[in-house]
């Protein structure tokens, strides 16, 4: 029992870290209807400029204050160069926009800030808590707590900022129809250089907890394959859904690798282990058969 | 005027014409580099590569080439995938048709879908601690060469280290095989299993999908199963996040031991005090003491002709290796001029068959001032390994220090395991395997 509780408050603060990543996604497609395929490169981008700026002799704070501004300039100029003429196309062309600036961004920031993979240190030291080992036996880190409570101070600040403020309720007019929100006199550019910016800084938070823990590498683009399950069973629009999707998924997929390898092993033979590459999938499109728009995903009703 | 015009002008084309045959006859030695910079493994690709570049550069430098012929080369980019691989192997091999030295891809999977157009191609396909293994039977595979060492000699080398550390009895000991779930993480399983039964030790296999940047449930699996040793085969981020979640469950570092491709700086850097007190096997060791590489640094930098910008990877484990492949490619080249003729460029036939016949011993090494850059080799029709010998070396915190003296993997448990995967692929492939005994 020990055990099982472990690997599931282990599996839990996992899917944290995949909530971070969703989040990013999930302000994208709130405010431009876009799947951003870019999401996981904004990610590398965003942490390769903290260690880059580091290495030229900034500190961590000035580093991270320095990463946010080229964030907020890479969201100013993907508004401008690549969707401004895009508007009232059909979404797949922007998701094709999208899928062009990963490969140049996965091509750009190595070129920039060097591909050696680097250690980014935040001054949390990722070891059990010895209380909390010596008392329950139990390993719980102190990184993945502290990862939590950034994504919970992210995701009510990201909650109120769409549901209380005036440009949050333009984000969401843009988001159900272009051609109606600029016709209202919503200022359409603005309103999506502002959210390729916030996007930009959810990826930088994502991406200074996962290079923390794993180092700062291109295989942080990789994280997005890890958001897209949350996603799927979250919802695409839904800020509480990225969090509660990457709880569901972090703990169903670390319960499976421990125990359903055993079970087919005994039943098959075999070697059955390495299967959270793809549960988490599995998953969420049994999800999807139950519930298409996700478990807060809102509900697309078109008249006909 | 117009009348003395003509000779002049004749005199002059005579003289082109002259210059240009020289230009033709002046012997060169290809090599076709289907490599990576840039991509998921970049860093990697930047370093070996670099120092191959570097010592093809040294020998034209300080030696004029091999026997006169300059060495030359043209890269690829083939950002470790698989198409891109074998699409820059087509776009070189006419190239390569006249000369070639041999092909160094860095990549398993490219390794395995150039493996029968090489051969076809009559183009030797080198793939030092990568690639097919059981191509170490040149009976099956004349064109491919597994040298050095394969995983399977690798994981039985670890598995003698630590029964070494265990006072020379494993029995009883529980190891734990934490693995990359792919072609290559697989590889090593059929070693350690003959291990296991051999040495009576609990083998446990857990493997972890790729890209392995995510490992809690495994090391939480480690931790329940309490093993005396983690024997890790990983590749890229798993190698960072693997040390990571050792330290978050306070699994010890100095009981894991890693592969090769787990075992350079780029690995154990980005993972900070985490890497501490890891041990990796290696078939080179890491700085600039090794002579060859001190010579490098002052006659090719000092001569402002080195490939790397960043010449901090200078010295570090996969710039050495890089040394270490282009070393071996060019003593194949050396040993096939000394039968097909010096200052003579080879083809790849010629080369295929110096590199089954290599015989670097230590005195050759001392002599290249490439002492523990690599084992001493020797090859054969039958044995396109040549050594099975690794170092384990331990990460300090600052760099990489050898802990042990050359290992030799079993051979008479493993190479069998060899010969008989490939008599299974020439039986599903119809090949009719070369009698060795006729190879000389």
């Amino acid at each position: 029992m020990n055990f099982f509780l472990e690997v599931l408050i282990g599996g839990l603060l996992s899917g944290v870290m995949y909530a971070l990543v969703a989040l990013g996604f999930v302000m994208i497609y709130k405010a431009s209807g876009v799947f951003n395929f870019a999401q996981g490169a904004m990610v590398y981008l965003a942490a390769l400029s903290v260690v880059g700026c580091m290495e030229k002799g900034a500190p961590l704070w000035l580093a991270i204050i320095l990463a946010f501004a080229i964030m907020t300039a890479f969201g100013i100029a993907t508004e401008k160069f690549v969707l401004r003429k895009l508007v009232n196309q059909p979404p797949i062309a922007l998701f094709m926009a999208t899928i062009g600036l990963a490969f140049f961004i996965e091509g750009l920031a190595p070129m920039i800030f060097g591909s050696e993979p680097r250690a980014l240190e935040l001054g949390i030291v990722d070891e059990p808590i010895p209380w909390i080992l010596d008392n329950w036996n139990m390993v719980i880190s102190k990184f993945d707590l502290v990862a939590s409570g950034v994504a919970a101070v992210l995701v009510a600040t990201l909650a109120l900022f769409f549901q209380y403020t005036r440009i949050g309720r333009a984000l969401r007019a843009v988001a159900d129809d272009h051609q109606a929100a600029l016709s209202i006199g919503i200022p359409l550019q603005h309103i999506w250089a502002i959210v390729w910016g916030v996007a930009g800084f959810v990826a930088l938070v994502a991406g200074m907890m996962w290079g923390a823990r794993n180092g700062v590498q291109f295989a942080l683009t990789f994280t997005a394959l890890k958001a897209l399950p949350v996603l799927i069973l979250g919802g695409f629009t839904s800020v509480p859904g990225a969090i509660v999707g990457g709880l569901i998924i972090g703990a169903s997929e670390k319960l499976a690798e421990i125990y359903i390898p055993p079970v087919m092993q005994d039943l098959f033979g075999g070697n059955f282990g390495g299967i959270e590459g793809w549960f988490p999938y599995v998953l969420a499109l049994l999800f999807l058969l139950v519930r298409p728009e996700g478990l807060f995903g809102e509900k697309h009703i078109d008249r006909v | 005027m117009i009348k003395n015009f003509k000779p002049a002008l004749s005199a002059v084309a005579l003289s082109l014409a002259v210059l240009s045959q020289g230009a033709v006859a002046a012997e060169e030695q290809f090599f076709p580099i289907p490599g990576y910079r840039v991509g998921p493994y970049g860093a990697n690709g930047q370093a070996f590569y670099g120092g191959f570049i570097d010592y093809l550069n040294y020998v034209n430098l300080k030696e004029k080439g091999v026997n006169g012929v300059t060495l030359t080369y043209e890269e690829c980019e083939t950002e470790y995938n698989n198409a891109k691989g074998v699409e820059c192997y087509e776009r070189m091999k006419s190239k390569a048709a006249k000369s070639s030295g041999p092909i160094h891809t860095m990549s398993t999977g490219i390794s395995y879908a150039l493996i029968d157009k090489s051969a076809q191609d009559k183009l030797p396909l080198a793939m030092m601690g990568y690639g097919r293994t059981d191509a170490v039977d040149g009976s099956v595979f004349p064109y491919a060469f597994p040298l050095v060492t394969t995983y399977q000699m690798q994981a039985s080398a670890i598995v003698k280290f630590l029964k070494d550390k265990a006072a020379g009895d494993l029995k009883g000991k529980k190891i734990v095989y934490l693995y990359h779930d792919s072609a290559y993480g697989k590889e090593a399983i059929i070693a350690l299993e003959a291990e296991s039964r051999l040495n009576k030790f609990d083998l446990v296999q857990i493997p972890v999908a790729h890209p392995g940047n995510e490992q809690g449930a495994q090391w939480l699996k480690i931790r329940q199963e309490k093993p005396d040793y983690v024997i890790f085969w990983g590749w890229g981020v798993m190698n960072q996040t693997a040390l990571k979640a050792a330290q978050k469950v306070g699994f010890p570092r100095d009981k894991m031991i890693g592969s090769w491709w787990t075992g350079s700086e780029e690995d154990v850097v980005p993972a900070g005090d985490a890497a501490k007190g890891y041990m990796a096997a290696t078939w080179n060791v890491a700085g600039k003491t090794v002579p060859v590489i001190a010579d490098i640094e002052k006659t090719v930098y000092g001569a402002g002709k080195g490939n790397l910008q960043d010449t901090s990877k200078l010295g570090t484990i996969l710039y050495n290796r890089g040394v270490s492949a282009a070393v071996l490619s060019v003593e194949a080249i050396r040993k096939a001029q000394e039968k097909y003729g010096k200052g003579k460029a080879m083809s790849g036939e010629q080369v295929r068959w110096a590199l089954e016949n290599l015989n670097i011993n230590d005195a050759r090494l001392k002599a290249l001032g490439a002492t523990d850059l690599l084992p001493e080799i020797k090859t054969s029709c039958d044995n396109h390994e040549g050594s099975g010998k690794v170092k384990i070396q331990q990460w300090d915190g600052a760099k990489w220090v050898p802990v042990s003296s050359w290992i030799e993997g079993n051979k008479a448990l493993i190479h069998p395991l060899f010969q008989a995967s490939a008599k299974q692929y020439a039986k599903e492939k119809g090949i009719t395997p070369r009698d060795c005994s006729k190879e000389k």
